[in-house]
């Protein structure tokens, strides 16, 4: 039986104001420990909030999402970020990495932020996650001195330096060349491959396609899922019952 | 979480940004080093002119009058009679048994005390001029006074070699055209009117008392009074100037006479000093206020630059409150900085001024201008300055760090 690292139970983000909008409007969703989920839509249907709601950045207006089996409504500011802290690494469209540091001392933030590994042990995870990613050469590189996927690279390293259980991407390729773009999702399935839950938001179907499932996103619901490559790979090669 | 990632981070904003780290370490410098020249100045000046005044006059005089009329007979038996308007006829002038009451004062003061005859008396010499006349013993004056350290011509001594000798202040002599061993006549309240030789000239640095006052023997004041035998004022010198508040209480207390200090002798002047120590410190205040807005704009500039860094630094997982310290961080650097620099510049600022000298009036000598060296400026000045740089640095480090990370990673995407 496969364990659920990630859960949305009626997941509602609304904006009050003036004129009320619904973002996300009821959705379900419950992502397998080591899948690969990505979520399409066309633009303002709600997948990047749904995304921002599922790695704790933004509080649901209703519902409730629960990761790693412990529900996440009544946490507190602090708690939800040492949850996100210590259990999500997250990937920007844009890299964000801090100008003015190094690609290591980038990777290093968020392990020196949670504090539970000594200077000599951040620094080789830091270091093996950078050759892991093919960045070994660019350790001490500013991000002004990196290409576009190097930086994206860089900030995959990032997310993935505290080994948390879930990685949330939104559109990690969208500034990107093809071939970043094809190293990156390599990157993303790989992590999946590994164990870890991927989440990630995306425009391009033939991406997403290679996703374990692929939800559609229409007006902030759940419009249709579909299996991805990797399911109807499973699904192919399982023996049929005659 | 980790101070010292708080600390990198903060240490690798202000130095990326060396020209708005240094007009903000400028501004705090100036702001600490006037601030601390300001207030050696003025604390120079005030302590010379206290030490002068001090030095100059007794630290408490003990006076033949009392602060409130005695009551009547009438007053202390019947409760329901009010006496008013009742003039003391019988009271004699002076001091009750002067030599025992200083037996007594010496016994518990920690200090010295002397007799005095206080007199108002005029100077006839081509024309009048009224000063005051105080009658002192030269052997126990110079227990009490700084008289014979402040006499220019003569000694103090010189009173007892020639009859009706006076000592005048320098001011005075010039006015007055005289030298020692001229003679002068001096006409008492009483009409009585003596020839009196000048035996010496003494200047004190204070304008009335050089201008104003003379010295003779007791005897002749007396004489010049029209009471012979009279004491009407003790004075005292005390070991420690500051407590003459203390001990004039005390001594009223037990001989009953009005006890003057000279810190009430000369409370308006205080008072005026108060005023004059409320508007320096606004002042010093206020400048190092205006530094501190050097920091506010530096962090507030650095904020808003940072904005997207704030907003990722929470999506990682960072506490606002952590977010926040960097910023205090920052300003804490520039201030630390800025304070040390202000202080070799403050001390700079008070050698420099030192070294100028100017001429005073009423000394009549060239002096260097007094500062005074405290290590309390310093710690003051750069307290402040450190509490006016972190608050200034916390308000727009708050509102940066309140912006939810959705709203600037959307806006960035």
């Amino acid at each position: 039986m496969s364990e659920i690292a990630l859960e949305a139970v009626g997941l509602v983000r609304r904006i009050e104001g003036a004129i009320s909008h619904t973002l996300v409007n009821g959705i379900d969703l419950a992502v397998d420990k080591g899948e690969f989920v990505a979520i399409t839509g066309p633009s303002g249907s709600g997948k990047s909030s749904l995304l921002y709601l599922l790695g704790l950045l933004d509080a649901p207006s209703e519902g409730e999402v629960i990761i790693c089996g412990q529900p996440t409504s009544k946490l507190s500011e602090n708690e939800r970020a040492k949850v996100r802290l210590t259990r999500c690494g997250f990937v920007f469209q844009f890299h964000f990495l801090l100008p003015e540091f190094t690609s290591l001392d980038n990777v290093l933030l968020p392990m020196r932020a949670a504090g539970r590994l000594s200077e000599r042990e951040m620094r080789e995870r830091g270091l093996e996650l950078l050759a892991s990613l093919g960045l070994k050469d660019h350790a001490n590189k500013r991000p002004n001195q990196l290409s576009g996927g190097q930086r994206q690279r860089v900030a995959i390293a990032r997310a993935l330096s505290n080994r948390p259980e879930i990685i949330v991407a939104d559109e990690p390729t969208g500034a990107l060349d093809t071939t970043s773009t094809e190293q990156v999702f390599a990157i993303l399935r790989e992590i999946a491959d590994q164990g870890r839950t991927v989440v990630v938001v995306t425009h391009d179907p033939a991406l997403a396609a290679r996703a374990d499932r692929r939800m559609h996103i229409v007006d902030g619901k759940v419009h249709q899922t579909l299996a991805g490559r990797g399911q109807a790979e499973l699904e192919a090669a399982a023996p049929t019952e005659t | 979480m980790a101070s010292n990632l708080l600390l990198d981070i903060a240490w690798t904003h202000v130095t990326t940004r060396v020209r708005q780290t240094l007009v903000g370490m400028a501004g705090v410098a100036m702001g600490v080093g006037f601030t601390i020249m300001m207030a050696g100045l003025m604390q120079g000046s005030q302590i010379d002119f206290l030490r002068q005044l001090v030095d100059t006059m007794p630290h408490v005089t003990v006076q033949d009058e009392r602060r409130t009329a005695p009551p009547q007979p009438a007053d202390q038996e019947y409760g329901a009679v009010q006496m008013s308007n009742v003039a003391n006829v019988n009271a004699r002038p002076g001091i009750r048994y002067p030599e025992s009451v200083m037996a007594s004062l010496r016994s518990w003061i920690p200090g010295d005390v002397a007799p005095s005859v206080k007199t108002t008396a005029i100077i006839d010499h081509g024309g009048r001029i009224g000063v005051t006349l105080v009658g002192i013993d030269p052997r126990q004056e110079i227990k009490v006074s700084k008289l014979a350290s402040q006499m220019r011509e003569g000694q103090i001594t010189d009173l007892s070699r020639a009859p009706n000798a006076i000592i005048i202040g320098q001011a005075l002599a010039e006015k007055l055209a005289v030298k020692p061993g001229n003679t002068v006549a001096l006409i008492g309240g009483e009409g009585t009117e003596i020839s009196s030789t000048v035996a010496g000239i003494f200047r004190s640095g204070l304008k009335r008392v050089d201008e104003g006052q003379i010295y003779a023997l007791i005897g002749t004041a007396q004489v010049m009074m029209g009471q012979n035998g009279i004491i009407n004022e003790l004075r005292l010198r005390l070991n420690d100037p500051l407590s003459a508040e203390n001990i004039a209480s005390e001594v009223e207390g037990q001989t009953g006479y009005k006890s003057v200090s000279w810190e009430e002798a000369n409370s308006d002047l205080l008072s005026s000093f108060a005023v004059r120590d409320f508007i320096v410190l606004t002042v010093m205040g206020a400048m190092l206020l205006t530094s501190s807005f050097a920091t506010y704009n530096i962090i507030s500039t650095i904020t808003n630059e940072k904005r997207q860094d704030i907003a990722i630094m929470k999506s990682l997982g960072m506490r606002e409150s952590s977010v926040r310290r960097i910023f205090i961080i920052e300003a804490a650097i520039i201030g630390v900085v800025g304070i040390l620099f202000g202080w070799i510049m403050g001390y700079l600022l008070c050698y420099s001024w030192s070294q100028i000298t100017i001429y005073n009036t009423l000394t009549g000598t060239t002096v260097p201008i007094s500062i005074y060296y405290s290590p309390m400026h310093y710690i003051v000045a750069g307290g402040i300055s450190l509490l006016s740089c972190t608050g200034a640095a916390f308000f727009p480090a708050r509102k940066a760090t309140r912006v939810h990370p959705v709203e600037i990673i959307r806006g960035a995407s």
